[in-house]
């Protein structure tokens, strides 16, 4: 067992435009992607339910030529109203650090 | 845009000895003010660019830019990266393209870009004709639009009618690459737009020389983020693309940086909500046939991306408008009974500040009073999963949002005192319940902005809503 944080060299998100926040999860080693890929742990119900939103609003896609998840949701809130406490997106990913990977 | 092939264009251009590039392109850096070496525009140059292009625009630092008229990067910043482009691009006799000037691409952003392009073109004796694209939209032009049916929202897409049109402070409109294009037909050599898309800065010429429009619309892409694209970004800096007939080529500039095939590939990635697919006014980038391969260490080929036209052409549009002015309060918690019970303090410290902002506004007045608790949940509000605060402080930014500044910072004073002696059953006697860093305790914010438009406008061609001026300068 490890976590998905172990094994990529690189977990981030960031404003996709000011509406929509984008995930990406991205590793160094193809044996790594390919574990994580097998796993099945990471796909669009494991960002739905971290992000409490329909799956039918997450649009997941797996990118081997980058050996990379991305996920991307619509803005929790638009970027910079009111209730917004992350202006460039970039600090939301952090649920996902600890997912246990078999 | 159409694709076709201008074979005679090509022709025409002088051949190089020993070299099949069609074209080569610079992008200075990912967004002008960031910075870049001297050296590595330098040796750009050394390459014998078509033309040297730079984004200046984003949305990344939020609405304020838009909304206040103002630049994300400071005005020294910008002069600088200006000053070495306006050069290199004068020395060699090749255009300079400049896209969303000033952060958000409207009016006030077009003309500080146009001042500061004016002073260095002064101070250094430069002389070349400057056209300047207008991208900030009339709003009885978008109103007759919206009636006519020819704007539609995007997902997710705050509410759009007249009435937001009136509010907004600024809207703008995202062009497309032939702007760009005919202000260069018209005898522009310095081209300086307002708000575009990022990739349209690079992709115009390249596909009027020929360049195949997939390749073109793929180069432009990874050009608009600058050295963004290599295996690591140690700073800001410039990258050079180099196309061929059935491919182009991409490498940083600065020696100490490389690309790989998988950093090119996941730069498809950022700040992209689709790795596979991004939209353009003139249509689709489709990348999921792209083939990336190493040509040595540094350099990569990239083949097989494409480019889908639009059945309709249609322009992007961001606008801002004003939610108010806004003080806030700094403070913090360290008690440790407090701490414990934070969740109902706050509750009870909503109820003090409602009563007493009831007395002193009167009962029916509307105001905006929030409060952050870093320590618990300010970075992930609501979706934060973890329920319980463990640290031994929390952090307090309580915000008064109102109509003018004065009753923003009325309301923060009296959150302070409210908060600042709220009871806890522990305790019997005045507490002072919350640290303060700052005196006065609040900081005025001015007026804040939000996004009110995420639409697209359909218009009749590329050019009705981006007008061109041309300047002689010098």
């Amino acid at each position: 067992m490890a976590t998905l944080g172990e094994l990529a060299r690189l977990i981030r998100s960031k404003n996709a435009g000011p509406f929509e926040l984008t995930f990406d999860i991205m590793f160094d080693d193809p044996e790594r992607f390919e574990r994580v890929r097998r796993s099945g742990v990471l796909s669009r119900a494991l960002i739905a339910r971290l992000y409490r939103l329909p799956e039918t609003e997450v649009r997941f896609f797996i990118v081997p030529e980058a050996l990379a998840f991305k996920a991307s949701i619509p803005r929790p809130s638009f970027q910079g109203d009111l209730l917004d406490g992350d202006n460039h997106g970039g600090q939301q990913y952090a649920p996902l650090v600890d997912i246990p990977i078999p | 845009m159409s694709g076709t092939i201008i074979a005679a264009e090509i022709e025409k251009r002088p051949a190089r000895s020993g070299d099949a590039a069609v074209m080569r392109v610079i992008s200075a850096t990912g967004v002008c003010g960031s910075g870049f070496s001297e050296h590595s525009l330098e040796e750009g140059m050394a390459r014998e660019p078509d033309f040297i292009g730079c984004d200046a625009g984003s949305t990344d630092p939020g609405p304020a830019p838009l909304g206040t008229g103002t630049t994300a990067f400071p005005r020294r910043a910008l002069k600088r990266d200006l000053r070495l482009m306006l050069l290199a691009a004068r020395r060699a006799g090749i255009p300079l393209l400049i896209g969303s000037a000033g952060t958000a691409g409207g009016e006030p952003h077009l003309a500080i870009f146009r001042d500061i392009v004016l002073e260095i073109a002064r101070e250094e004796d430069l002389k070349f004709p400057l056209a300047l694209i207008h991208a900030e939209q009339d709003k009885d032009y978008l109103k007759r639009r919206l009636r006519e049916g020819r704007i539609a929202a995007l997902h997710p897409a705050p509410e759009f009618d007249e009435a937001v049109i009136d509010r907004a402070e600024r809207i703008v409109g995202m062009m497309g690459a032939e702007p760009y294009l005919k202000a260069l037909d018209e005898g522009a050599e310095v081209v300086i737009a307002g708000r575009s898309s990022d990739c349209a800065i690079f992709a115009g010429l390249p596909i009027r020389h020929g360049v195949d429009p997939g390749l073109a619309w793929h180069a432009a892409k990874l050009l608009e983020c600058g050295a963004a694209v290599a295996v690591t970004r140690s700073a800001p800096d410039s990258v050079l693309v180099s196309f061929g007939r059935d491919h182009f080529d991409i490498e940083p500039l600065n020696p100490a940086m490389r690309c790989s095939p998988q950093s090119v590939a996941a730069h498809a990635l950022y700040e992209n909500a689709d790795p596979y697919r991004l939209v353009e006014s003139s249509g689709t980038l489709d990348l999921t046939h792209s083939a990336y391969e190493a040509l040595d260490e540094r350099r990569v080929r990239v083949r097989g991306s494409r480019f889908e036209p639009a059945d309709r052409y249609t322009v992007k549009l961001e606008g801002a408008e004003r939610v108010g002015y806004q003080s806030v309060v700094i403070g913090s918690i360290r008690d440790p009974y407090i701490i414990r019970q934070l969740d109902d303090w706050l509750a009870r410290l909503d109820r003090h500040v409602a009563e007493r902002l009831a007395q002193v506004f009167g009962a029916d007045a509307r105001h905006g009073f929030n409060v952050r608790v870093y320590g618990k949940n300010g970075t992930m509000g609501r979706l934060e999963p973890v329920e319980r605060a463990e640290g031994h402080e929390v952090c307090l930014v309580m915000e008064a949002t109102a109509e003018t500044q004065e009753d923003a910072s009325a309301i923060a004073a009296i959150a302070r005192h409210q908060a600042l002696h709220l009871p806890i059953p522990e305790w019997s006697g005045l507490i002072t319940a919350l640290a303060c860093p700052y005196s006065p305790a609040h900081l005025e914010r001015g007026a804040v902005y939000r996004f009110c438009v995420n639409h697209v406008l359909a218009p009749d061609d590329p050019y009705e809503m981006f007008p061109i001026e041309h300047l002689a300068v010098g």
